[in-house]
C-alpha cells in the first residue's frame, strides 16, 4: 500500500512539475520538464550509478560511524555520571557550530576522499543519535529499576534487560531523523571538495549548464535517501518488536 | 527459617516536617498474611518501601527482620502495575531475578514453566506482556514474585488495577501460593483484606496511628460469605468511612 502510495505522490508531483513547465514557459536550461530530465537519468545512468556508489557508502558509512559513536557516547554518560557531567556541555556546545560551516576545514583535514564526507555525515548524525538515546535511557521506569534494586540485579544485566531496551524507542526516532539528515551531510561535503560522489557530478553539470543530469542526479540521490530510510526504519521495526504487539490482547 | 517483621517505635518525618508515623511499633508474624489497611496517603506503601530498603530516612525506631535472615534480599516485591517487561515474553519475564542475577538454570526454567501451567498459563510462556489481558499479566507478575522465592513478600496494592471477577481468582491464587511466607499486604479493599490476611491492622490519621487490629480466624483464601468475612466487613468499611473516604 505503502508503495502504491508512493507511486502516485511521485506521478502527481510530476505532473505537477510538467504543468508548471508549461505554463510558466520557463527556459529549460533553468528549469526542464520531467521527461528531459527522465531522458537525462536513462543516458546517464552508468555514470550515475558509479557516483551513487561514491555517496551511498558514504552515508552507510556515515550512519555507521555515527551511531556507534553516539550511542557509545550516550552509553558513557549513563554509565558514569562524573563523565556525563563534563561531556554534556560539551555536547551542547557542539551544536551551536554550524556544522556546513565546518565543511571546508573537514576538506581541509581529511582530504578530497571519502573520508572528509564520512566525517561531516558522522558529525550531523552524532547529536540527534546520542541525546536521543541518553534521554531514552534516563527515563527509564523508576518502579522498574527499583523492582531490580530489590531483586538484587547486578547493574551491567540491569543496563542490557532494563535501561538500554527501555531507550530504544526514542533511540528508534533519534536514528530516523539521523538518517533523513544524512544524506545532506554526505553531499554538502562533496560540494566543498571530491572529485566523485552524486553532489560532485551536480556541481559538475552545473558548471556545463547541464540542467537535466542535476536534475537526474538529484531524483537518484532522492531515490536512494528514501530508501536508506525505509530499511533502516524497517531495521528498527524488527529491533523494537514489542511495539507492535501493544494492544493485542486475548 | 521465615522470619517476623518487627517494627518498634518507628518515626519517619520528612524534610519538611510532615510526619508520616509516630510510634508505630507492631509485629507482623512469621509464615503469616498480615494486611494494612488504611486510607490513601496514609504512609502504606511508604511503610512497604522502607522495608525494601528504598527509602532510608527513619528517623526514630527500628524495623527489623527477626531472625535476621542470612540472605541480603530477603524481600519480593510486588505492586499495583505488573512491571513486565514489554520485550520479553513471558518466560523470561517469570525468571527476570535470576537473568539480572545471572543465575539463570534448566531447573529454574523447568520451575517456572510448571508454575506457569499452575496459574492457568501454559501455552503463553512465549507470548509477549503487550499481547496478553491485565490478568493474565498481574498473574506473570504474581509468579515472578513467587520465582524469587523469597521468605518475605510485600505486595502493594497488587490486583488494585483488575475488574472484580479477575481480583477474587488472583486473590485466591496469591493465597495459596503465598501461603507459609510472611506476607505483608497492603491495600484500600476492605474484601482483599478480610479475604487474604491471618490479621488486618487499620491505619489511620496524620501522623499514621493504629486504630484497629483485628485477628481473623481460619485460613485465608476465604470465601466472601464466609462468617469472619461478613462479621467484620459492615464495621471495618463503616469504620474508613468515619474517616471520609468514600
Amino acid at each position: 500500500m505503502t508503495f502504491w502510495r508512493l507511486i502516485i505522490i511521485g506521478a502527481g508531483l510530476a505532473l505537477l512539475w510538467q504543468a508548471l513547465v508549461l505554463l510558466t514557459g520557463v527556459p529549460r536550461y533553468i528549469l526542464p520538464g520531467p521527461l528531459p530530465v527522465a531522458l537525462a537519468f536513462y543516458e546517464h545512468f552508468p555514470t550515475l550509478l558509479l557516483h551513487l556508489k561514491t555517496t551511498f557508502s558514504e552515508i552507510v558509512l556515515g550512519l555507521f560511524l555515527g551511531t556507534l559513536l553516539g550511542s557509545s557516547c550516550a552509553l558513557t554518560m549513563i554509565i558514569s555520571p562524573l563523565l556525563k557531567r563534563w561531556m554534556l556541555p560539551v555536547l551542547v556546545i557542539s551544536q551551536a557550530i554550524p556544522v556546513f560551516a565546518l565543511a571546508p576545514i573537514l576538506v581541509l583535514w581529511f582530504g578530497y576522499g571519502m573520508a572528509s564526507k564520512v566525517a561531516m555525515a558522522v558529525l550531523i548524525i552524532f547529536f540527534p543519535v546520542t541525546a536521543s538515546f541518553y534521554q531514552g535511557m534516563r527515563r527509564a521506569e523508576p518502579d522498574l529499576l527499583e523492582l531490580a534494586r530489590i531483586m538484587g540485579g547486578h547493574p551491567v544485566r540491569i543496563l542490557r534487560y532494563i535501561i538500554i531496551p527501555s531507550a530504544l524507542p526514542a533511540f528508534g526516532s533519534g536514528l530516523r531523523v539521523a538518517t533523513a539528515v544524512a544524506p545532506i551531510g554526505a553531499v554538502v561535503g562533496e560540494w566543498v571538495g571530491s572529485s566523485s560522489g552524486l553532489g560532485f557530478y551536480m556541481l559538475h553539470a552545473n558548471a556545463r549548464m547541464q540542467i537535466d543530469v542535476m536534475f537526474a542526479a538529484l531524483a537518484l540521490l532522492s531515490i536512494v535517501s528514501l530508501l536508506v530510510y525505509f530499511s533502516v526504519d524497517y531495521l528498527l521495526d524488527k529491533l523494537i518488536y514489542w511495539e507492535s504487539t501493544k494492544g493485542i490482547t486475548p | 527459617m521465615i522470619p517476623a517483621i518487627q517494627m518498634d517505635g518507628l518515626c519517619l518525618r520528612f524534610n519538611d516536617g510532615t510526619e508520616l508515623f509516630n510510634d508505630l511499633t507492631f509485629t507482623a508474624e512469621a509464615g503469616k498474611c498480615t494486611c494494612v489497611l488504611g486510607p490513601s496517603g496514609c504512609g502504606k506503601s511508604t511503610l512497604l518501601r522502607l522495608l525494601s530498603g528504598s527509602q532510608d530516612f527513619v528517623t526514630e525506631g527500628s524495623m527489623t527482620f527477626v531472625p535476621q535472615p542470612r540472605r541480603s534480599h530477603c524481600c519480593a516485591w510486588m505492586g499495583q502495575n505488573d512491571l513486565l517487561l514489554p520485550w520479553l515474553n513471558l518466560l523470561d519475564n517469570v525468571l527476570l531475578g535470576f537473568k539480572l542475577r545471572n543465575e539463570l538454570t534448566e531447573e529454574l526454567r523447568h520451575q517456572a514453566k510448571l508454575l506457569l501451567a499452575e496459574a492457568g498459563l501454559q501455552g503463553y510462556e512465549s507470548s509477549l506482556p503487550g499481547a496478553l489481558s491485565g490478568g493474565m499479566r498481574q498473574r506473570g507478575a504474581l509468579l515472578r514474585t513467587l520465582m524469587e522465592d523469597r521468605p518475605i513478600l510485600l505486595m502493594d496494592e497488587p490486583f488494585s488495577a483488575l475488574d472484580s471477577l479477575t481480583r477474587l481468582k488472583l486473590q485466591n491464587l496469591s493465597s495459596r501460593m503465598t501461603a507459609g511466607a510472611t506476607v505483608l499486604l497492603v491495600t484500600h479493599d476492605v474484601m482483599e483484606a478480610l479475604r487474604m490476611a491471618h490479621r488486618i491492622i487499620v491505619l489511620d490519621g496524620a501522623p499514621a496511628r493504629i486504630k484497629a487490629d483485628i485477628f481473623l480466624q481460619g485460613q485465608p483464601p476465604r470465601s466472601p460469605e464466609a462468617a469472619e468475612v461478613v462479621k467484620h466487613y459492615g464495621p471495618l468499611l463503616a469504620e474508613l468511612l468515619d474517616e471520609g473516604i468514600s
